[in-house]
């Protein structure tokens, strides 16, 4: 069938620049480039190129760019360009369309409506280069008060496991076969460097990997893939995966391309095999289901970690995550509307949950009243791109974020959102060996590590200039925020007062 | 129901702010003592306060009342008196009611009247808890519910006296020469963003608790929402209100000895901690872990009192002076050691203590005198 849809790129060559080296070919996993042998010169083609920026960024003599393909539609603000592309695409396919990455599309995004406070005047602002700034948060439940003997001045009152990050920023779950073990392995050194954790994802923890179960979170998810004792034990924090940001309702997919031997022995399926995983946890039909997992996952703990929940951040967050508090929940985790995935439903990722900003403040408001915020940490993830809306989610009230996106574009990714085919140029989102070999674990570490202590040091001057010197001053301090451009609803919601006001 | 933070924040600023003098004096043998130094010492730091707020706090005032609720109250209206009276003779059994001796001075303007009162509380009729609790909620009952009308004070055998003007003008109008008192404490207020208005000013109380407070607290929505989660509802708007709120749930509500309040109000760093025996750490840790929203940060000095006790605290990497001075029985707080020079030219230790560490006077544990003066070397007495 001949197909409809217009290309997207087009690649530009400068032929006083090419030596037609054949990087570019090398590359290139979507065949953009290739050779003309008849020709002796190595061209591009438009219509496979997903804008990964791979080729221009390798080649070495600067030759190439690549630009969106000027074509016009004419104007129609109900049928843009993707709605007609996604048709195209469905008539030739009849599938449903998956996609990769976040949520792409134009909803407010919150944080860029917030703006934080500064000292002047009448306190001083505290400056980090000279006097002590604290970012160290335990993530887990905490008691509603302490008792202390009253002569030995020792503690009297028992805690529930706590772990100690030194920066509120954590590596979210992206599972081994998503993305690649060099990837997993970047992930895990650079955690345990900068002092904070990482997260497996649903797909087991590679046996190389274990070393670092001090800094490893392990998800549970429907599907069970790579769960055992070893592996429960392995970690410092057990989470079950209810929901993700990026489709929720839905269970994780890994198409059985890239399920590969290694994959398969870590996850414990076949090779080749899909990884699908169930839309709902089979044993969780209601939340005293949820009950009886967490303390499944305590006993067989032996209650010495925290266990986390995580959800996909939807209408009703607030009651949700109640519940999940009530039901024995150390650390609670909200992905957003924009949180990220290896492969999703285009229909589902575009269009399903709620902004994080808005279910965090519900949430941390709805726990508060009820008494119980002490009770577990919040987590949220889906969209933190900067220091600035990890100091912003801090002050609406979670005790640490998670990044996924921003710690694969600290690893080479361009967000070109085709880490559903598994041909990722970066080699990050891809089990094909001759590509996760492009991501070298003591670059990926490096680099990883690098980008927590710029937020860290960024986030130390942010309170700095607060006047605060730390973490927990800022946690659930509104009244460092303040809006701009929202209404009424929004500030009352986000509990947040005007600019000006 | 009126509304406390429309008349005490008039611009709604998320809060208000304010800097200060503040000065504190303690016979730690109980001696009871007159008030003239402490004027003369806080009217030394006149320049520190702008005219809008100044205040006493005397402990050991009322000893012919000691076992009686002594209330002061202010009223900017007769009515607001006789709804008042009614509402504590159906809720109390009022003793004593007597207004406050004041004199006409140029300096104070349009005063409010101020009442006193010393009462009972027969709590099991009202099945309460205690009557502590009890008169918290009938005091707050009249703060937030009565026009024209704020309790100044409600504990036993002490009383606060406030008002706007500078605090060595109060002491003039109140007539505080007449008073004696084994703990005294003094507030020059400065605020940037509030008229002057009588119930803002300092000393801040709730029953025998008294806080006076120079600084501004950068933590105060973490601390606010924390200590709302407690019922507590921080009305005025104030860091101090935040101070005396977390002091009366750490001590009253949750039983921790001021020692341990003050290492959760300014927690060692972290790093300090990991440094301290592990019996130590363990404690400190926890501290830190369950009430890091009670971590006042940003500048702060304080000195909060109650029956028998004077503490005073600075943020822990000391943003706001506090100055300490001994001699013989006698402790003294300042915001300036000049203060304490002038009052006590003698004095036999002046330090300034480090920040975070908790300077505590206590009639249990009263100060021994001594020969020699170093400076810079803590009391070994006072801790």
């Amino acid at each position: 069938m001949k197909t409809y849809l217009p290309p997207k790129f087009i690649v530009e060559r400068d032929p006083e620049r090419c030596i037609e080296c054949e990087v570019c070919i090398n590359q290139c996993t979507f065949d953009t480039h290739y050779y003309d042998a008849e020709d002796d010169e190595v061209r591009s083609r438009e219509g496979t190129c997903v804008g990964c920026h791979r080729c221009v960024l390798f080649c070495p003599t600067h030759a190439l760019n690549v630009r969106t393909i000027p074509l016009d539609y004419r104007d129609n603000y109900n049928w843009r360009p993707e709605f007609i592309e996604d048709i195209i695409k469905q008539a030739e396919t009849g599938g449903v369309l998956l996609t990769g990455m976040g949520n792409d599309k134009g909803y407010r995004i919150y944080w860029d409506h917030l703006v934080l406070n500064a000292s002047q005047v009448t306190n001083p602002s505290i400056d980090p280069l000279r006097e002590p700034m604290e970012l160290t948060t335990y993530i887990g439940r905490k008691p509603d008060k302490i008792e202390v003997d009253a002569d030995s001045s020792n503690l009297k009152t028992d805690f529930a496991p706590q772990v100690r990050i030194e920066v509120p920023v954590m590596f979210t779950a992206m599972s081994y076969g998503a993305v690649s073990l060099n990837v997993h392995e970047s992930l895990a050194r650079a955690a345990t460097e900068a002092g904070t954790l990482w997260n497996t994802g649903e797909g087991g923890l590679h046996p190389k990997l274990y070393q670092y179960g001090k800094n490893t979170i392990v998800q549970v998810a429907s599907g069970r893939f790579g769960v055992h004792p070893e592996y429960l034990d392995a970690a410092s924090i057990v989470e079950i995966k209810i929901g993700q940001g990026a489709k929720p309702g839905i269970g994780g997919h890994l198409p059985g391309e890239k399920v590969s031997a290694d994959v398969s022995k870590t996850r414990m399926i076949p090779q080749g095999t899909d990884a699908l995983s169930p839309a709902p946890q089979h044993d969780i039909y209601s939340i005293e289901d949820l009950a009886q997992l967490v303390h499944a996952l305590k006993e067989a703990t032996n209650y010495t970690k925290p266990i986390a929940v995580k959800i996909a951040a939807v209408h009703n967050s607030a009651a949700i995550a109640s519940g999940m508090v009530r039901a024995g929940a150390d650390m609670i985790v909200l992905d957003g509307l924009r949180g990220s995935t290896g492969a999703a439903p285009k229909i589902i990722r575009d269009n399903v949950g709620i902004p994080i900003e808005m279910a965090l403040a519900s949430v941390d408001t709805r726990l508060r009243q009820e008494g119980i915020r002490n009770q577990a940490s919040v987590v949220i993830a889906g969209g933190i791109r900067n220091s600035g809306d990890v100091a912003k989610a801090i002050a609406l009230g979670a005790d640490a974020v998670y990044i996924g996106t921003a710690a694969l574009v600290a690893l080479g990714c361009c967000l070109c959102q085709q880490c559903h085919t598994g041909k990722c140029a970066w080699g990050i989102c891809t089990t094909d060996l001759s590509l996760t070999k492009r991501i070298n674990p003591d670059i990926g570490a490096r680099r990883l590590a690098n980008l927590l202590r710029g937020w860290s040091l960024e986030l130390k001057e942010i309170l700095g200039g607060m006047g605060i010197n730390a973490l927990e001053s800022l946690r659930g301090n509104r009244l460092h925020l303040r809006g701009i451009g929202l209404t009424d609803t929004e500030l009352e919601i986000l509990g947040v007062q005007m600019a000006g006001s | 129901m009126k509304e406390l933070s429309k008349i005490n924040n008039p611009y709604s600023e998320g809060k208000v702010i304010d800097a200060c003098s503040i000065f504190g004096a303690m016979d730690t043998s109980g001696k009871r003592f007159a008030g003239d130094g402490v004027i003369k010492a806080i009217a030394n730091m006149h320049f520190r306060g702008n005219g809008l707020g100044g205040g006493f706090a005397i402990y050991g005032l009322y000893p012919e009342y000691r076992e009686h609720y002594a209330f002061h109250i202010m009223y900017l209206s007769k009515e607001a008196k006789l709804e008042v009276e009614s509402f504590l003779e159906q809720r109390f059994r009022v003793e004593v009611s007597e207004e406050v001796p004041t004199r006409h001075t140029p300096a104070i303007v349009n005063p409010p009247l101020v009442w006193r009162y010393f009462i009972n509380v027969d709590a099991q009729k009202y099945d309460f808890k205690s009557d502590d609790d009890y008169v918290v909620d009938r005091v707050m009952e009249i703060n937030t519910g009565i026009k024209d009308s704020f309790v100044f004070s409600s504990g036993k055998n002490m009383g606060v006296f406030k008002g706007v003007g500078y605090p060595e003008e109060l002491a003039e109008y109140f007539c505080i020469e007449q008073y004696e008192g084994y703990l005294w404490t003094a507030h020059g207020r400065f605020p940037t963003n509030t008229p002057g208005w009588w119930g803002g000013a300092h000393p801040f109380n709730i029953l025998d608790w008294t806080v006076i407070h120079n600084g501004e607290i950068s933590s105060y929505g973490t601390n606010r929402r924390y200590l709302e989660g407690f019922g507590y509802h921080c009305t005025m708007q104030t860091d101090t209100e935040v101070v005396a709120y977390a002091i009366d749930l750490l001590i009253r509500r949750h039983n921790l000895p001021i020692e341990i309040a003050a290492r959760i109000l300014a927690p060692p760093f972290w790093d300090d901690i990991e440094r301290r025996p592990v019996r130590e750490q363990k404690l400190l840790r926890a501290l830190r872990q369950v009430y890091g929203s009670l971590l006042l940060n940003g500048p702060f000095t304080v000195v909060i009192a109650h029956q028998g006790e004077m503490i005073g605290l600075t943020d822990r990497i000391r943003l706001r002076p506090l100055t300490v001075g001994t001699k013989g029985s006698m402790l003294y707080l300042s915001s300036e050691e000049s203060a304490i020079r002038l009052v006590c030219p003698d004095l036999e230790r002046a330090w300034i203590p480090m920040g975070g560490e908790p300077i505590v006077g206590s009639l249990e544990r009263p100060l021994v005198p001594r020969e020699v003066a170093i400076a810079g070397e803590p009391h070994p007495d006072v801790n």
